[in-house]
C-alpha cells in the first residue's frame, strides 16, 4: 500500500514526454514532433540551450534557424552556442575579444615572418626568390583581408580604423580600452 | 518643444517614450537607426538592455559596439556569424606558423652548412633545390589543409 502511494506520488514528477528536447524542457512546454530545436538541442545537453537562450533568446534563435536551410542548421546552432559561450565568458567583448587576440597573434606572426625572411635573404643569392613576398599573397591559401569580408564593410568606420591599419600594431585605438585592432 | 524628436533610436524603434534615464540612449543615437535594428533583430531589446545594465558604466559603450558588430556579422552570415571570421583567422595563423617554421628551417639548414664549411656559400643551384623541396612540401601541406577545411569553418572548435 505504501509502495503504491509512493509510486503514485512519483508519477506526478515524471515528464509527460521522455523525449523532450533541452529547449522544451527549459521552456517548460510540450516538445512536438516538429519542434525546431529538438534536432540540435538534445536533452542530455541542457547547458547548451540554456546559454544560447540567455544570450539570444529562444524566439530569436528560432527565427534564425527558420531562415537557414535545414542542412546548415546544425552549424548555425553550434556557432550560436560558441558565440553565447564567448559572451557569457566575456560580457563586454564576447567574440570580439577572441577576434582581437587572434588578430594580434597574426600581426606578431607577420612581424616574425618578415624578420625571418630578411635573415634568409642574407643567405641566398639575391636573384633567387625564396617564396611569395607575403603569406597574405599566397594564392594557394586564399587569405582574405578582414575588410574584404562582407560583414565588415562599413564596420570599420564605426571603430574609427582604416584597412591599412590591419597590419600595423597600435598601442591604443580611438576607442580607448577596446582591445582589438581593426 | 515636442519630446518625440529627442527619442533615441531604440525608443523610436520600440515606439515608446524615451525616458531621461533610458539605458539605450547613450549607445543608440537617433541618427543611426540601423544600429539598434541590427542588435534588436539578433538579441532582442530585453537581452540587450540586460547586458548593458549588468556592465559597469564605463564599459557599456564597448558592449553596445561589440553587440552591434556581432549582430551585423550574424545578419550577413546567418549560419556562422562572426565565428566565420574566427575560423578564417585560425586558418591564417596556422598557415603563417607553417610558413615561419619553414623559413626558420631553411635558415637553420643554411646556417649549419655555413658553419661546417666557412668558405662554402650556397650556390644558385643548391638554393633552388632547397626551395623546390619546400615548394613541394608546401603544396602537400596546402592540400592537407584544404582537406581539413572540408569539415567546415567550425573545425577549429
Amino acid at each position: 500500500m505504501r509502495a503504491m502511494r509512493m509510486k503514485q506520488a512519483m508519477k506526478g514528477h515524471e515528464p509527460r514526454s521522455s523525449s523532450s528536447c533541452a529547449a522544451c524542457k527549459l521552456l517548460k512546454r510540450k516538445c512536438t514532433s516538429t519542434c525546431i530545436f529538438a534536432p540540435y538541442f538534445r536533452s542530455d545537453e541542457p547547458k547548451k540551450f540554456a546559454k544560447v537562450h540567455k544570450v539570444f533568446g529562444a524566439s530569436n534563435v528560432s527565427k534564425i534557424l527558420v531562415e537557414v536551410p535545414e542542412e546548415q542548421r546544425e552549424d548555425t546552432v553550434n556557432s550560436l552556442a560558441y558565440e553565447a559561450e564567448a559572451r557569457l565568458r566575456d560580457p563586454v567583448y564576447g567574440c570580439i575579444g577572441a577576434i582581437a587576440l587572434l588578430q594580434r597573434k597574426m600581426l606578431e606572426l607577420q612581424h616574425d615572418l618578415a624578420i625571418a625572411r630578411a635573415r634568409l635573404a642574407r643567405y641566398t643569392v639575391p636573384a633567387v626568390s625564396t617564396s611569395s613576398p607575403s603569406v597574405l599573397m599566397d594564392e594557394n591559401v586564399g587569405m582574405v583581408s578582414f575588410y574584404d569580408m562582407p560583414c565588415c564593410s562599413g564596420v570599420n568606420e564605426s571603430f574609427g580604423q582604416s584597412s591599412s591599419q590591419l597590419t600595423q600594431v597600435q598601442p591604443m585605438n580611438d576607442f580607448g580600452q577596446f582591445p582589438y585592432i581593426f | 518643444m515636442s519630446t518625440i524628436s529627442s527619442r533615441c533610436a531604440a525608443c523610436k524603434y520600440l515606439r515608446r517614450r524615451c525616458p531621461p534615464d533610458c539605458i539605450f540612449s547613450p549607445y543608440f543615437p537617433s541618427n543611426d537607426p540601423q544600429r539598434f535594428a541590427c542588435v534588436h533583430r539578433i538579441y532582442g531589446a530585453s537581452n540587450v538592455g540586460k547586458m548593458i545594465q549588468q556592465t559597469p558604466t564605463q564599459m557599456r559603450a564597448q558592449v553596445a559596439d561589440s553587440l552591434y558588430f556581432e549582430s551585423r556579422c550574424r545578419i550577413q552570415d546567418p549560419v556562422y556569424g562572426c565565428v566565420g571570421i574566427i575560423s578564417l583567422l585560425h586558418l591564417q595563423i596556422h598557415n603563417a606558423e607553417s610558413e615561419l617554421a619553414k623559413v626558420k628551417a631553411q635558415i637553420a639548414f643554411l646556417n649549419s652548412d655555413a658553419n661546417r664549411e666557412p668558405s662554402f656559400r650556397p650556390q644558385l643551384e643548391g638554393a633552388s633545390n632547397v626551395n623546390n623541396l619546400w615548394s613541394a612540401q608546401s603544396s602537400v601541406e596546402q592540400h592537407q589543409i584544404g582537406s581539413s577545411t572540408t569539415h567546415g569553418p567550425l573545425a577549429f572548435m
